[in-house]
């Protein structure tokens, strides 16, 4: 699917191989190299092999290759679209696992909060928190969080991304602001989320039950109110996470991170159409591989929904 | 009345809720005692207030909206004014509970075996892991679950409804409980269901010498099992008296009216079934007077008395029975006698 907006859209990719004094042949030259002179169907299974065999670009002295799992190549960083998003992944995966763990904690931890004291402060707090983030922008949050921390109070410094491999402090540094406005978003969600579910769950006659058996209201909580919220908010999270992996773009673009959606953001800037390509289709393997482990979790989580 | 010391003895119980809408009276100075393996029937149409009768007997009600007062004495413990931890230790232990519908009642999460095994863990933290699945292995063949070995780790979808009410029952009864309240235990099952867990539960109240009060809108029921009833309307009782003088000479227009209302093969009238008219009052704003008088077709015998005055339960010499009526006792019983022939 991705691959037909080779065809469908209007620009020659050849013709964006080379800067805007371009000479037809050397355009031409490109064309052939990069193989966009064959039929759209024929470029499609260079592709689909490329992604299992690799791929070889040229004849003679201008020859080069991308090794498999080839997705082609990018023509504007003149790189192999599998070496760029194999150099971007690791930070929108950081980025996302971060974000991921803080709001799960804040959005049930709220939630749980929220169901518990149902009508009073706590509620009332966590149903603004979840009012503010639901709809507040993801670029009005970060730029908000990067002003208040970094320009008017100072404690950091701009974020500035760096391997945490190489230097785990300048890594946290640039990460806490894009975990922090990323978990603020998403979070409101998951409150919302627990704390209705917890309340449904509170309502059922087994909560009762459990409460006629003399049990204690902690395993209550967890054994039978938390434990049905559970279900549906697993099911979100998963889809959410996998979004996430796909490339955070507006996030990543506001703390310039150089994770995927700003590498995806740029391709679509420059008409980047094998790197477009290529972060589509690891979002899209993602989104797959959340569903095919959301189902798993369903199944462990629900035993109604287990196959005997 | 009296027949033995009550093991279970409420008095003056009343509960309101606090809602959007205005405070609901969902029970007004209840009082009643159970004593050991008798069987007291609470009856009454929906919004009785019998469910949360129930409810306030195990401090089940919710403490946030719900406003109590009276006392509920279990082995001479008020578990109204006793503390949430007293009462923990009092649920499930001397008191359990049977719900109403098997479906909703157990908890999708966890196997049968779990949750039996847990009623008797949370009263019993010492026992070890093989004395509890025996245990419950054994209250699974009790209560008539076939093939216990393989159905003890199974969940509660792989069952039927009726032996789900088992599985509640098992789980209620775990640990010979001295009261066993069962709030319309049969309601939601198939007819040929409902004999059996009936048959069950006043087989094991046998064995366990237990107290049941069963709370059900089905007198065949009641005629059936209980000793002694409670009729509910408008979360007052009305008429409270043994079974045997209920069926006999009802002394409460409601109670002739809901006795009217069954099919039997006696109580044909014209293959037509009598029924009651109007339906019950919202709790929120109840009529002035006797809360029934609305619906009585024998309130304008009293003038406006029954739409004055509140009646009060008081003793009938005759039937020893307790009616809350304004009519005099001469005039309620010659219509009870009556109303008997006449059917």
């Amino acid at each position: 699917m991705t691959y037909l907006l080779f065809a469908v859209l209007p620009v020659d990719p050849a013709a964006l191989t080379c800067g805007k004094n371009c000479k037809p042949d050397i355009i031409a030259a490109n064309r052939i190299r990069l193989g966009y002179d064959k039929p759209i169907l024929e470029q499609y299974w260079l592709f689909l092999r490329g992604i299992f065999v690799g791929r070889d670009y040229g004849i003679g002295q201008s020859a080069f290759s991308c090794p498999a799992p080839s997705l082609g190549y990018s023509f504007s960083q003149h790189q192999c679209v599998t070496s760029l998003i194999a150099k971007t992944f690791p930070v929108t995966a950081f980025l996302s696992i971060g974000a991921f763990i803080l709001w799960m904690f804040i959005g049930i931890s709220t939630g749980v909060s929220a169901a518990l004291h149902k009508g009073k402060w706590q509620d009332r707090l966590a149903n603004g928190f979840t009012a503010i983030g639901v709809s507040l922008p993801t670029f009005y949050v970060g730029l908000l969080v990067l002003f208040s921390v970094v320009i008017w109070l100072g404690i950091l410094p701009f974020p500035h991304y760096e391997s945490p491999l190489n230097d785990i402090g300048s890594f946290l540094t640039a990460m806490i602001l894009p975990w922090i406005t990323l978990a603020l978003i998403s979070a409101a969600s998951y409150t919302r989320l627990t704390r209705n579910g917890m309340l449904e769950a509170m309502n059922e006659d087994f909560v009762r039950l459990g409460v006629a058996k003399g049990l204690a209201r902690k395993v209550i909580l967890r054994k039978y109110i938390l434990r049905s919220a559970l279900v549906p908010i697993v099911t979100i999270a998963g889809l959410d996470f996998a979004g996430l992996l796909g490339g955070a773009i507006i996030t990543e673009s506001v703390f310039s991170l150089p994770g995927m959606g700003r590498l995806s953001i740029r391709a679509v800037v420059e008409s980047d159409l094998p790197v477009l390509v290529g972060t589509t289709m690891v979002a899209a393997v993602f989104i797959v591989l959340a569903n095919v482990v959301v189902d798993i979790l369903y199944g462990v989580l629900d035993p109604r929904v287990r196959v005997r | 009345m009296m027949s033995a010391i009550p093991l279970l003895s409420v008095r003056h119980l009343s509960v309101s809720f606090n809602t959007p809408d205005g405070i609901v009276h969902a029970v007004t100075d209840v009082s009643f005692d159970v004593a050991m393996g008798e069987t007291l029937g609470i009856v009454g149409e929906s919004g009785s207030g019998k469910s949360v009768t129930a409810g306030s007997v195990m401090k089940l009600n919710n403490s946030v909206t719900a406003v109590t007062s009276g006392q509920i004495f279990i082995n001479g413990i008020d578990i109204l004014s006793a503390t949430e931890d007293v009462a923990r230790g009092i649920r499930g232990k001397d008191i359990a509970m049977v719900f109403q519908d098997p479906l909703s009642a157990l908890n999708p999460y966890y196997t049968v075996g779990d949750q039996i095994g847990e009623a008797y863990v949370v009263h019993h933290p010492q026992s070890n892991k093989h004395e509890v699945r025996a245990l419950v292995l054994e209250m699974l063949q009790r209560v008539g679950i076939p093939n216990p070995e393989k159905r003890i780790d199974e969940y509660p979808h792989q069952f039927s409804g009726g032996m789900r009410q088992r599985i509640v029952i098992a789980i209620a009864l775990i640990n010979n409980p001295a009261v066993l309240i069962a709030d319309e235990p049969t309601t939601a099952l198939d007819v040929t269901v409902q004999a059996q867990i009936l048959d069950l539960m006043m087989e094991l109240q046998v064995t366990n010498n237990m107290a049941i009060i069963l709370i059900t809108h089905d007198l065949g029921v009641i005629a059936e099992v209980a000793q002694k009833v409670l009729v509910m309307y408008g979360g007052r009782v009305v008429e409270q008296t043994d079974v045997d003088a209920l069926f006999s000479i009802p002394t409460h227009p409601y109670s002739w009216g809901l006795l009217g209302s069954v099919k039997s093969i006696e109580n044909n009238h014209n293959g037509l079934l009598r029924t009651i008219p109007g339906s019950p009052p919202s709790l929120i704003s109840m009529p002035k007077g006797c809360a029934f008088h609305p619906r009585c077709e024998f309130a304008s015998m009293m003038g406006s008395q029954c739409e004055r005055e509140v009646p009060s339960l008081h003793l009938v010499d005759s039937t020893k029975s307790l009616s809350a009526c304004h009519l005099p006792d001469g005039q309620l019983v010659s219509i009870g006698e009556r109303w008997r022939e006449n059917e």
